[in-house]
């Protein structure tokens, strides 16, 4: 039975790594569409979402029998439960890549260049996040995973910074409230995504160290500052 | 292999958080054959405790020691103490026949008596108790109904108890067990010899039980100690390697050797 479940694992470990590294790809794509104002790029992030919903899927029914099928546990049980959580949290990552490709197409058109907006430091902020997150579940790397869990209070700095300047500037510019909400969309979607891989950190420290990260100390003061 | 191994020292040597039995520095021999080496182990009141590991290892040993029933073959011996309520059973002074009552024991194989159900039932009460006909009526319907038996066997009380099927016979060894009110029940791989849906049923009176008594199963199915026990113990080599609540052995034991046998990387 062992041989079986080491095997069956071993095949789930191939195809979350694939869905980690399609994932990111996405975040890229879609971070350097709203950057470079390219909606063909926008558009294929967009289109490609289904890929990674298939994948997620595929991920999740082969969890499901080998918890079915050999019931597991210790660290075997961990993996299998850090990867069904991980890998929903890798589709919800590619859903919201889709969400900032599709704002890189409606900022296009809205003149996104006029704005004093600097995105740069947040993007590359959670890029950093979910390759750490990723870099931890590929190594099971617990130091990764814990900078992960530290860098997610500044992205909640970030995003509140850029919440109180949209707000400032529809104040001041009400003509231009389309784009400033686009923005704040944006910022969103990234603080969402730096959500999540921080999650992943978590789940990650789980199925190592089997110890819940979540609702710790230092999570619940990164809450509670929360918006 | 015995010196690399790390005894988990469990509250054994904590006099104020003493369990229902508590086994301190217990070692026990088959002759010159030294089988288990200075178990130390709490048995909490009322809980299930599962002691797990591979073949060999003397989970089985360990478990006979509860009620001395090793004594009844020549050269095994005990050393070290088992104290039950404070009192070590290993003391020359134990009555082992108060001891056997209240420490009930159901083996691999079921055993019923050559005799009828009722009697079967009956047998312990006859010895312990002097009952009318009425009471020791009342108190074998009692433990049948207990064993989640009597619905199955109430019209045929006077067939002979071989007559049952292997699950219905290991139930009504444990009503012949608890019959007689023990405290502990010491269950050694009870369902091994019955098909799924019979050890279902026996799994379910283990949960039923333990409201009453303190259970300690030997298994070699992990998935039933995992299913049933709120304590394990991990045995290897005559060692307790590891003790502790059941969701943490299975979801994330402390040792290496727990992990390896649990998870099927040897053992």
């Amino acid at each position: 039975m062992s041989v079986h479940l080491q095997k069956d694992i071993e095949k789930l470990k191939k195809k979350i790594l694939t869905l980690s590294a399609v994932v990111e790809e996405a975040l890229y794509d879609a971070v350097t569409a709203v950057k470079k104002q390219d909606d063909e790029l926008a558009q294929k992030v967009i289109d490609h979402d289904h890929q990674i919903d298939e994948m997620e899927v595929d991920v999740e029914s082969d969890c499901l029998k080998i918890l079915a099928l050999h019931q597991p546990v210790a660290s075997d049980l961990r993996y299998v439960i850090s990867v069904l959580k991980i890998n929903n949290d890798l589709e919800r990552v590619g859903d919201l890549a889709a969400n900032i490709a599709q704002r890189a197409i409606e900022m296009k058109y809205l003149g996104q260049n006029s704005l004093s907006f600097d995105f740069d430091p947040m993007f590359e902020k959670v890029k950093t996040m979910l390759e750490k997150s990723l870099k931890a579940l590929i190594q099971l790397n617990l130091e990764e995973a814990q900078m992960v869990r530290a860098m997610d209070d500044e992205v909640d700095e970030m995003h509140r910074n850029l919440y109180h300047l949209a707000e400032e500037n529809i104040r001041s510019h009400p003509d231009r409230t389309g784009i400033f909400l686009q923005l704040l969309s944006l910022s969103r979607y990234l603080e969402r995504i730096a959500d999540l891989a921080t999650n992943i950190a978590e789940d990650v420290i789980y199925m190592v160290e089997g110890t819940i990260a979540r609702h710790s100390p230092e999570s619940i003061k990164m809450d509670e500052t929360r918006n | 292999m015995e010196n690399e191994m790390v005894i988990e020292k469990t509250k054994a040597t904590d006099t104020q958080t003493l369990g229902k039995i508590s086994v301190r520095n217990l070692n026990f021999y088959y002759g010159e054959h030294q089988a288990l080496f200075n178990n130390n182990l709490e048995i909490e009141p009322k809980k299930v405790t599962a002691i797990i590991g591979p073949s060999g290892c003397g989970k089985s040993t360990h478990l006979r020691v509860y009620n001395r029933i090793y004594e009844l073959y020549r050269d095994q011996r005990a050393e070290g103490e088992v104290l039950l309520d404070g009192e070590n059973i290993l003391s020359e002074r134990t009555d082992l026949i108060k001891l056997r009552k209240r420490v009930g024991m159901i083996f691999q194989q079921p055993t019923p008596f050559p005799m009828s159900v009722f009697d079967n039932v009956a047998y312990g009460l006859r010895l312990h108790y002097k009952l009318s006909k009425s009471e020791l009526t009342g108190r074998v319907e009692e433990a049948l109904k207990r064993a989640a038996l009597w619905d199955e066997v109430s019209g045929k009380l006077h067939k002979p108890g071989t007559a049952l099927s292997g699950g219905q016979q290991q139930r009504l060894c444990i009503a012949r067990a608890i019959a007689v009110e023990p405290e502990i029940l010491l269950m050694d791989e009870p369902t091994s010899a019955i098909d799924p849906i019979a050890t279902a049923k026996i799994e379910e009176l283990v949960e039923s039980l333990k409201d009453r008594y303190t259970i300690v199963v030997v298994t070699h199915n992990m998935q039933q100690a995992a299913r049933i026990s709120d304590y394990t113990a991990f045995f290897y080599k005559g060692f307790i390697v590891e003790y502790g609540e059941t969701k943490q052995i299975f979801t994330n034991p402390k040792k290496k050797e727990t992990e390896n046998y649990i998870t099927g990387r040897f053992g």
